[in-house]
């Protein structure tokens, strides 16, 4: 009854979604003034809400099917078993792909749930056109959830057992990775029903910008948080010591990321200075569409990875049909309105909005760089029939060329002010930084033989960033503290004060900085000086690894709620140090297949991980498993590793704070935006003068 | 006097639209250099796949690194006692069969009569495998073996 149910109730969202998005834009289209929409927005806005309060009932039904372990549906039949933990059992509600399509939706609801409720700025107009096309997204999706991937099937007769959750996805982060990444994913469709309402309105200035900023970071923050969980997962997971394996599916992930990054800082630019506007809302679609493009390369069964649930071909035609029907009436539109929009102002060479430009170029030119490796095998398949990949080299020896020179722009540009700058001044604070990290870097030039020009102009860059960015959040600061003290103002000379009037977006920028900067050492570290080995032990045996030595104690039995196996004992110690770790990789076998799973070991630390996986044994003749076999193991030292994944989680962090700048929520409605458009161009008109008092201080 | 202040102005201009070229020519360079190397990385890291069948009539190039699919044979893994060295027979839906030499830890989908993917070399008919992929799915075929599951 349950599953009917949820499926009633999801059939009924999508005809409220539908027909009430549809009724909205149309009126909203057809009247030319603004006075009388107040009731529409109002009841718009509670339509959004109770659409997300109706999908998580249902995505609350199927979760219940999985919890009790209904096998008479036949998502749960598929995807879970009487015997896994409770907590598996939850996650294996999005553990398959009609669930985590629910999921996607149910996020996409959530979404437009948040912006009915913090959209206060919007003009009843133009937030009537958001939540509408939000619910008409909306509709589409459910239109093929029910159609095509109807998570409430039932099968007649129930099976006793369920075939119980693909191994690789019982772990921990795979019950928050999807539902992050999600998040991200359609977090990016708040920034394209922003900019194709605007495109519809024929109006997009810095107030608009504004609105959208928080949203990109919100959805970039989620984004960033959801691959680090994915490739947290793969490391810990699939067992043999990769993090990034340039797979079609990681890099569907990826290139959102590089669109939303984009659109974060021309975003930027927009707000701050009006300029680059239809290059704005471009990216802002561009985004949303690599989103769906994810979607469709993960779930269209063309890949095949443990994400590809989907082999049905219809499901990837629809998600394709869906695609090319979104995206391709955004751009239509696009086409049709940017004319009217205009460029927006220009710029001279040097000035912040220029280095933001430079982000923009760098993020373009890697996002291309990884459509062309990930599609072009896809798409000279289909022509040519002919099986093909592009391997990670091209991606390591591509991305890292065009990726480095962005460590070093972006160290720059906290240095740069608005409108127009003299480099030199610039240049004058990263002196120190730079003279920092080539110093370090020579030192490892000398000290490590494996240090390649490559690597020590990243750890240049990886210091220079750190120090430069810190060093420019603290001239900050005793400028204003400077300033203060010229003014006779005590409330604003306390550092609580000034670290308040930087604002969040501010702080959060440095800190996104700053985790790149820890994040591009951790790669840099790991992928030059770590030391991986394939060896064969037998039990009591001794293999250094680098300064460490790993001694092999045996191997017992283990058995889990739904699994049994071996683990190996292992004994790891350092060099001139008497603290003896155990580190314990095993090897599973689950009930759902008879495929072994290797489980790694993994010993974290500050300056690098520790990585054990038990292989095989090497011969198992008429005796069977002996005392005396030997066993076939990885073991592998990765320097910095940790730094990787906090880094990333800096950059998400960076990306969440600066949502709660107050400049975003600081305007009303239209008829005062005549007034905030004058009063903005005061304050920037007295920062200008303030940055040019600076620049002459600092020259 | 005012000739030259002409004059002056027409240089400088001409000074500017000099250095607006010279940014405009050194960013196009860039840009194509950039595109140059991606290319050129592309065609040196597109792997392509091969049936052993067609590794057998000669159609796979020996002198670049190539992608083998096929099934393991039963009963064709050989392990040399307390080494990393493996060996076994991949077969296609016509019994072609290559035989690959590896050596290192195999991932944990490689199993006789399933399916795999290897990555490598032939070598005086002998297929030397860097890596053996292990990304798929276990209900994965490489492609045109599904007759055989």
């Amino acid at each position: 009854m349950l599953a009917e149910l949820g499926q009633i109730l999801l059939a009924f969202t999508l005809i409220i979604s539908l027909f009430y998005g549809t009724r909205a834009l149309y009126m909203v289209s057809r009247s030319s003034d603004d006075i009388h929409f107040s009731a529409l927005r109002k009841s718009l806005s509670q339509t959004a809400i109770l659409v997300n309060l109706i999908i998580f009932s249902s995505f609350f039904l199927l979760m219940n099917l999985f919890a009790v372990s209904d096998f008479s549906v036949l998502l749960v039949a598929q995807n879970s078993n009487a015997l896994l933990p409770l907590p598996y059992k939850l996650a294996a509600t999005w553990g398959s792909h009609e669930g985590s399509f629910l999921l996607w939706i149910l996020m996409l609801s959530a979404w437009t749930t948040l912006v009915s409720i913090f959209s206060k700025p919007l003009t009843d107009k133009f937030q009537i056109r958001v939540v509408s096309i939000l619910l008409l997204l909306q509709a589409v999706f459910l239109v093929y959830l029910i159609f095509t991937s109807n998570p409430f099937e039932r099968v007649f007769p129930p099976p006793a057992a369920g075939r119980d959750l693909n191994p690789l996805l019982q772990d921990p982060f795979m019950i928050i990775h999807p539902p992050m990444l999600y998040m991200g994913y359609v977090g990016f469709s708040v920034c394209f029903a922003l900019a194709v309402a605007a495109l519809l309105e024929g109006k997009i200035d810095s107030v608009w910008a504004r609105w959208c900023r928080p949203w990109a970071n919100a959805a970039w923050a989620f984004l960033t948080m959801g691959i680090l969980l994915g490739s947290w997962w793969a490391y810990r997971e699939l067992g043999w010591g990769g993090w990034w394996f340039w797979d079609p599916v990681e890099n569907a992930s990826l290139m959102p990321w590089f669109a939303g990054t984009a659109l974060m800082h021309s975003l930027a630019v927009t707000d701050k200075r009006n300029a680059l506007k239809s290059w704005t809302v471009l990216l802002a679609i561009i985004a949303f569409a690599f989103s769906l493009l994810g979607t469709f390369l993960v779930r269209s069964g063309i890949l095949t990875s443990v994400h590809s649930f989907a082999s049905d071909p219809t499901r990837g035609v629809f998600i394709l049909v869906i695609l090319t029907l979104i995206v391709g009436s955004a751009l239509v539109l696009y086409g049709v309105k940017t004319k009217n929009l205009g460029m927006g102002d220009n710029f001279t060479p040097v000035s912040r909005e220029s280095l933001l430009l430079v982000n923009n170029i760098i993020m373009a030119g890697s996002l291309a760089a990884v459509m062309l490796g990930t599609l072009y095998p896809l798409i000279a398949e289909v022509i040519t029939g002919r099986k093909m990949s592009v391997g990670p080299p091209y991606f390591n020896s591509v991305i890292s060329p065009i990726l480095l020179p962005a460590v070093f722009f972006m160290a720059i540009a906290p240095w740069v002010i608005w409108k127009k700058s003299t480099l030199f001044p610039a240049l004058k604070g990263l002196v120190l930084p730079v003279f920092i990290s080539v110093v370090v870097a020579v030192f490892f030039i000398f000290y490590q033989k494996q240090t390649s020009f490559g690597s020590a102009l990243g750890m240049i860059g990886a210091i220079t960033l750190f120090l430069g960015t810190l060093f420019s959040a603290f001239q900050r600061l005793q400028q204003l503290k400077k300033r203060a003290l010229e003014n006779a103002n005590h409330k604003t000379i306390m550092l609580f004060h000034r670290i308040k009037i930087l604002g969040a977006a501010y702080w959060g920028m440095i800190l996104a900085h700053i985790g790149i900067a820890i994040f591009t050492a951790g790669v840099v570290f790991v992928m030059t000086y770590q030391i991986e080995k394939d060896i064969v032990l037998k039990p009591n045996q001794i293999e250094t690894i680098g300064d460490h030595n790993l001694t092999f104690v045996g191997i017992r039995p283990i058995s889990g709620p739904n699994f049994s196996g071996v683990e190996g004992i292992f004994e790891l110690t350092k060099n001139q140090s008497n603290t003896i770790h155990l580190l314990n990789p095993q090897k599973r076998k689950y009930i759902r297949s008879d495929d072994p799973m290797t489980e790694a070991s993994i010993l974290y630390g500050f300056f690098g991980d520790f990585y054990v996986s038990l292989g095989e044994p090497t011969s198992l003749g008429t005796e069977g498993l002996t005392p005396e076999t030997s066993w076939t193991i990885r073991a592998s030292y990765k320097p910095l590793m940790g730094w990787v994944w906090v880094g990333c989680f800096l950059m998400a962090l960076g990306g969440g704070l600066a949502i709660f700048d107050k400049r975003y929520f600081k305007q009303k409605n239209t008829h005062e935006r005549k007034f905030v458009d004058q009063s903005a161009s005061i304050t920037n008109a007295k920062k200008l003068i303030e940055n040019t008092s600076q620049t002459k201080a600092a020259g | 006097m005012l000739n030259k202040m002409e004059l002056s102005k027409t240089m400088l201009l001409n000074k500017i639209r000099y250095k607006r070229l010279f940014w405009v020519l050194s960013l196009i360079s860039v840009i194509f250099f950039t595109i140059f190397a991606v290319i050129k990385a592309f065609e040196e890291n597109l792997v392509f796949f091969y049936t052993t069948s067609q590794i057998l009539e000669g159609s796979a190039p020996t002198n670049r690194p190539i992608r083998l699919g096929g099934m393991v044979q039963n009963g064709s893994i050989v392990r040399v006692k307390d080494s990393l060295a493996i060996s076994f027979k991949v077969v296609d839906e016509k019994n072609s069969v290559v035989v690959v030499n590896y050596t290192g830890v195999v991932p944990d989908l490689f199993k006789e009569g399933k399916g795999v993917v290897a990555q490598g070399k032939i070598e005086n008919g002998v297929f030397k495998s860097t890596e053996i992929l292990a990304k798929h799915d276990e209900d994965y075929m490489p492609p045109k073996l599904g007759v055989l599951n």
